[in-house]
């Protein structure tokens, strides 16, 4: 009787660590930056942090999504380049004549999302219209995508100074970074989306097992079609963020990795990738693990290729723990 | 409706409709463009492309166990590097050190999808970015150029026979991968791993020792394509080789592997890889024409939209095969 509930309670640790691992992880981090770190819990360094840490958040929340039903996003990065190539053509009217400037920046916050969300639907199209696995049908938009972008703009970086737009990626509201109020509006929406909508259940059932969500009446494809447009209008607000803080579109450079680096928080985040999980929360959490993981290297003087070796070993860690404690 | 098509041409199509392609562009470019035959261009092409070929042969084999390695292209860059580092002490020392490299971190791979039973996809994205940290780490973020005269270089550079070295290593690599998949009990296994792989084991074969094999045979091809890398442009280069995973992986599915594991051939692999590379050498050709000017950004475009035609394919003919059976 006393061992059972001894083993009870050691597998009540192991489930804890994996239900609860990240969070741990993410609290045990700041302490020790607190501890070790000058000026950690500086107005500054916060900022810092969260305006790197923001695009991948909001990026990862889309693949939360697509990965909740067991697909995988790899063209995310190709589009923020595709949303941020478009986005100064459109606002120096190059594209198209633009009434004002101010209309022209309102066009260029609207059409270039929308853009990424019809390359999102294209994805979608693909896996469920053709039957192809997700991580080839949007092997297609990562190759071509950026290609796209590039050729768009003969692979030119253009410089650009528009105040008006990039209020989304320099502007502060009460001290507050306009991206990071973006980025939790966003959250919220999206966790609120799975907690409390239907779509949310659907999502859910479709990763966990898709013939039996058919079988239940679930729109199986019309859901997919969706996690994959919002992925690509995740990505396309993304790449406007980018493109404002860096006061410039460079096809080449913007969103390069972030597919990666996405999948690498969501997992860290707890959320599996053979789907049927989607934790909003934990992508937040998973981000800002490595976020705060590569601060705290730099801040101590460990060079950037180092921290990615940490990262790695961090990424692995983090997932063995997860299959440790779904085994227990 | 389609009836006439029997199931058999199907089937051929399906896996050698790589290879008639692969002709029908060769044909095309032999008789649009006056120097593509030449010598020059042949050997320049296989020169460059029989790094992408090693990179595709591991990537076959570990998609046919119905894994992945997405950390190839960062191993490419480690080994460039490490071998360029090693190049003063000769061609031998240069390839053991991009080989050892590969090796590496192959066997870590390997380790951590069999032990830790994490997802090959999980596990070798981890390691694409601690190989490519590792790199910069080395190479002190700037490229390490080689040493010109203890002739490191030859293995990129020089022909034998009238062929380039790497075309050599390239070919021999094919030939050993093909007898490896088709006539030994290891290829039989690999196939057997990524058509159930829970059958496999309960049949008392040794899927777990194969898996791994599998990752460090990867890591080892993608270690000596560094080793040419660095011998062929002089010098390590810790940021070359991103997104070659992502061609690999294309090469493979073009040539006819499915994703899913289990089914797969070593020869349609190295036509796939050819395929995609020749899209390149054509582009190049019929910008010479002077006709149209296209960019080398279209290249990707194009790649992607032949990847596209490809997958949809075999979607179709996937998709008949089943309607058939039913």
């Amino acid at each position: 009787m006393s061992e059972q509930a001894l083993s009870r309670r050691t597998v009540d640790i192991r489930s804890l660590l994996a239900r609860h691992g990240a969070l741990i992880a993410l609290l045990v981090l700041v302490a020790g930056n607190m501890a070790l770190t000058p000026h950690f819990l500086s107005w500054q360094t916060m900022s810092v942090n969260l305006t790197q840490v923001t695009t991948i958040i909001i990026v990862a929340v889309g693949m939360t999504l697509v990965i909740a039903t067991g697909g995988i996003d790899l063209s995310v990065g190709a589009l923020m380049a595709i949303a941020g190539a478009f986005a100064p053509l459109i606002f120096e009217g190059k594209l198209f004549p633009v009434p004002s400037v101010l209309a022209g920046v309102g066009i260029a916050f609207v059409l270039p999302v929308l853009i990424a969300g019809l390359c999102g639907w294209f994805n979608g199209y693909l896996i469920t219209h053709f039957r192809i696995q997700p991580m080839i049908a949007t092997l297609v938009l990562f190759t071509a995508g950026r290609g796209v972008a590039q050729v768009m703009t003969n692979g030119n970086l253009q410089a650009f100074r528009m105040p008006a737009f990039q209020v989304i990626g320099l502007g502060k509201v009460f001290g507050v970074p306009v991206q990071v109020i973006l980025m939790i509006l966003i959250v919220w929406a999206a966790a609120w989306t799975m907690r409390r909508t239907r779509f949310g259940r659907e999502v859910l059932a479709v990763g966990g097992n898709q013939r039996a969500a058919r079988l239940a009446g679930v729109p199986v494809d019309h859901t997919i079609r969706r996690v994959y447009i919002i992925s690509g209008l995740c990505s396309g607000i993304a790449g406007l963020i980018v493109i404002s803080i860096n006061s410039s579109a460079d096809a080449n450079v913007v969103g390069l990795g972030s597919e990666f680096d996405a999948i690498a928080a969501v997992t860290v985040g707890g959320t599996r990738l053979s789907g049927g999980v989607a934790s909003m929360t934990g992508t937040v959490i998973g981000a800002l693990i490595i976020q705060i993981v590569r601060y705290m290297l730099l801040a101590n003087g460990v060079p950037d290729s180092a921290a990615m070796v940490v990262k790695a070993g961090l990424i692995i860690l983090a997932v063995a723990l997860q299959t440790q404690g779904q085994r227990a | 409706m389609r009836q006439g098509l029997s199931a058999r041409t199907l089937v051929v199509f399906g896996r050698y409709g790589v290879v008639f392609a692969l002709v029908l562009l060769f044909a095309f470019g032999a008789l649009r463009y006056d120097n593509f035959l030449g010598v020059f261009n042949l050997l320049t092409f296989l020169r460059y492309n029989s790094m992408f070929a090693l990179v595709g042969l591991g990537m076959a084999f570990t998609i046919m166990t119905g894994g992945i390695d997405l950390s190839v292209g960062a191993v490419v860059a480690l080994g460039s590097v490490v071998s360029a580092m090693a190049s003063p002490y000769g061609l031998w020392a240069g390839l053991l050190a991009g080989v050892a490299a590969g090796l590496v971190v192959g066997v870590i791979n390997g380790l951590v999808i069999v032990r830790l039973n994490i997802m090959p996809f999980i596990a070798t994205l981890a390691l694409m970015l601690a190989a490519r940290g590792t790199a910069l780490l080395f190479a002190g973020n700037q490229s390490v150029p080689v040493s010109y005269d203890s002739g490191f270089m030859s293995i990129g550079t020089d022909d034998l026979f009238g062929f380039p070295i790497p075309a050599w290593i390239a070919l021999g690599a094919y030939a050993a991968g093909s007898v490896l998949l088709n006539f030994t009990s290891f290829g039989r296994i690999v196939l057997a791993i990524g058509g159930n792989e829970d059958a496999t084991r309960l049949m008392g074969l040794p899927a777990d020792r194969v898996k791994f094999l599998v990752y460090v045979l990867s890591g080892v091809l993608a270690g000596i394509a560094g080793v040419i890398l660095a011998a062929q442009f002089g010098a390590g280069q810790p940021i070359e080789g991103n997104g070659w995973e992502l061609f690999a992986i294309s090469a493979v599915v073009v040539g006819g592997t499915l994703l899913t594991g289990g089914e797969g051939s070593v020869g349609t692999t190295l036509a796939g890889v050819l395929l995609l590379g020749l899209i390149f050498n054509i582009l190049n050709f019929e910008n010479g024409l002077g006709w149209i000017s296209l960019s080398a950004y279209w290249q990707s475009v194009i790649r992607g939209l032949f990847l596209l035609g490809v997958v949809v394919l075999q979607a179709k003919l996937a998709a008949q095969g089943r309607t058939r059976t039913a």
